[in-house]
């Protein structure tokens, strides 16, 4: 075991994997997370604490991972190099494992810009895939990326993102090869509402046997009103809804429950795709939806390890 | 080159508040080629501070000059001699000239006409785009002579990440992603291996962050 995680553990013994995630509040309220991990606790293998999404500021992903622990939950902490050099990111990856953090996803973020001070000056020390290099040499070889020693162990289960709907397509399986070189364990896809397309590219890393390497975990978002399927279609970058998708929405009776018939059938689908090893649902301001999608995928009760 | 703009007029003449002789100092390399700081745009900003002045009311005496250069120390030499009677040197050179001047002239005011923007290309007439972010380590030998620390809005190495779409970068759609232009640009030199490799984590100690820079070269001192 790498890091002995409950999502590496099941993700090892070759069980489908659930994952979702917890925003932090913008505020100082404990009881936000906590309400968040007690609806998710029992549908779920680990919860992503997001790391200020979307570039607006919240409680800190560490924090929120701590307060997750303390109700017995496994977190993944999301951290993203926007806004930290690798000092801070080392010193924090010190600290999130004193405090029981076993799985570490590493992202570059949404840009500054996106989010509630544009005017802040991005870090960018390093990249998304020189972090997992980063706590991946932290982990096996115990040394901080200037080669020197760390005392005592650092376990942890490493996570990236990787999204099949960003251009250029023919160099995406070449991304998470990057990827998987720097020594990621497991990956978190984007919100899959193109199934056809993320089959094609989850053929292209069946034919690189990256499938062999890492543990993918398709992304879902569950669409919970037409305005919703509108907008990520048209204005979030990297995001594709296929018109199908917003037609059905725009047809339904009750959009919330179309919205949960779609993240079902989304699941059931790439179940079946050969490669993939779990399911990460996104459901941003909606987590009270999750369990009955999970019920509803078939993927409940969720394996004790 | 160093491209520049002038800065909003309400801005300099409220730097110019009680000021009242005035040299208005142009410079005669980057900042002339990009329409922002040479003679040109020393006779209009000069008129215009004149008829604002003179529209309130208020006295001005504007002398104006520009400089071959004002990061020489040989052409800002010309002005040691008169620099002492003006209230203010408003330079229309970028950060570097203006900088220049106050090193030089430690009882001269200096004010700023420009932003300074950045290092890049005139794109074609009236249109200038960044090229180089002067990071003090070199990397385009590997990235196709595109350069992600300038180009690339998060500065990565080992892009494109997940906001490209149809080869525009996710801040807008108006900017173009660097990654993409780099990745089709190896496609076509038959180098995509390349991009196979992780590049490698920056040394950023020759970056500003690193501190101030400097070059001392032994062979060229006199």
């Amino acid at each position: 075991m790498k890091s002995g995680s409950n999502l590496e553990k099941i993700l090892t013994t070759g069980q489908f994997a659930v994952t979702s995630e917890c925003g932090p509040p913008k505020g100082t309220s404990a009881q936000v997370i906590k309400r968040k991990g007690e609806i998710l606790k029992s549908c779920c293998d680990a919860l992503n604490i997001t790391d200020n999404q979307t570039a607006i500021v919240r409680m800190s992903s560490l924090s929120g991972c701590v307060l997750l622990r303390e109700m017995n939950l496994e977190p993944v902490m999301q951290m993203v190099v926007r806004d930290r050099n690798r000092i801070a990111i080392q010193s924090d990856i010190l600290g999130a494992v004193a405090l029981g953090v076993r799985n570490l996803l590493c992202l570059s973020g949404d840009h500054q810009k996106f989010g509630n001070h544009p005017q802040a000056k991005g870090v960018y020390d390093i990249d998304s895939i020189q972090l997992i290099q980063t706590v991946k040499r932290m982990r096996d070889e115990k040394k901080f990326m200037n080669g020197e020693d760390i005392s005592g162990d650092v376990p942890l289960y490493i996570g990236a993102a990787a999204n099949p709907f960003a251009d250029p397509f023919e160099f995406r399986v070449r991304r998470l090869a990057k990827k998987v070189k720097a020594g990621v364990d497991f990956i978190q896809t984007q919100g899959i509402f193109d199934v056809e397309k993320f089959s094609r590219w989850m053929a292209m890393v069946r034919d690189e046997g990256l499938d062999q390497k890492v543990h993918i975990l398709a992304g879902v978002i569950p669409i919970k009103s037409v305005g919703m399927a509108r907008y990520m279609a048209r204005n979030v970058a990297g995001i594709s809804v296929p018109g199908e998708i917003v037609a059905r929405m725009e047809a339904a009776k009750d959009a919330k429950e179309e919205g949960v018939k779609i993240a079902v059938e989304i699941i059931e689908q790439v179940k079946e795709i050969e490669g993939v090893h779990g399911a990460h649902i996104m459901a941003v301001a909606w987590e009270d939806i999750v369990p009955r999608i999970v019920q509803e995928a078939g993927l409940l009760p969720r394996p004790i390890v | 080159m160093i491209v520049a703009e002038q800065k909003p007029f309400a801005e300099i003449m409220e730097m110019l508040e009680g000021f009242q002789k005035i040299l208005v100092l142009g410079c005669g390399t980057c900042v002339t080629v990009c329409f922002a700081g040479g003679a040109k745009e020393v006779e209009i900003l000069s008129s215009l501070i004149r008829m604002d002045r003179k529209k309130k009311g208020q006295a001005v005496e504007i002398v104006e000059r520009t400089l071959v250069r004002q990061c020489d120390p040989e052409y800002l030499q010309e002005l040691s001699d008169s620099v002492g009677q003006f209230d203010a040197v408003l330079s229309m050179a970028c950060g570097v000239g203006v900088n220049f001047l106050a090193d030089k002239f430690s009882q001269a005011i200096v004010l700023p006409a420009l932003n300074t923007r950045f290092m890049g290309v005139a794109e074609e007439h009236g249109v200038w785009s960044e090229r180089c972010a002067g990071c003090g380590d070199c990397i385009l030998d590997l990235t196709g002579g595109l350069c992600p620390v300038a180009r690339c809005s998060k500065g990565l190495f080992n892009g494109p990440c997940g906001g490209s779409v149809h080869g525009k970068c996710e801040i807008s759609r108006d900017v173009d992603c660097v990654w993409h232009l780099i990745y089709d640009r190896l496609k076509g030199l038959n180098r995509l291996d390349r991009l196979d490799e992780i590049l490698p984590i920056k040394d950023w100690s020759v970056s500003p962050h690193g501190g101030p820079r400097k070059i001392v070269r032994e062979d060229l001192k006199v």
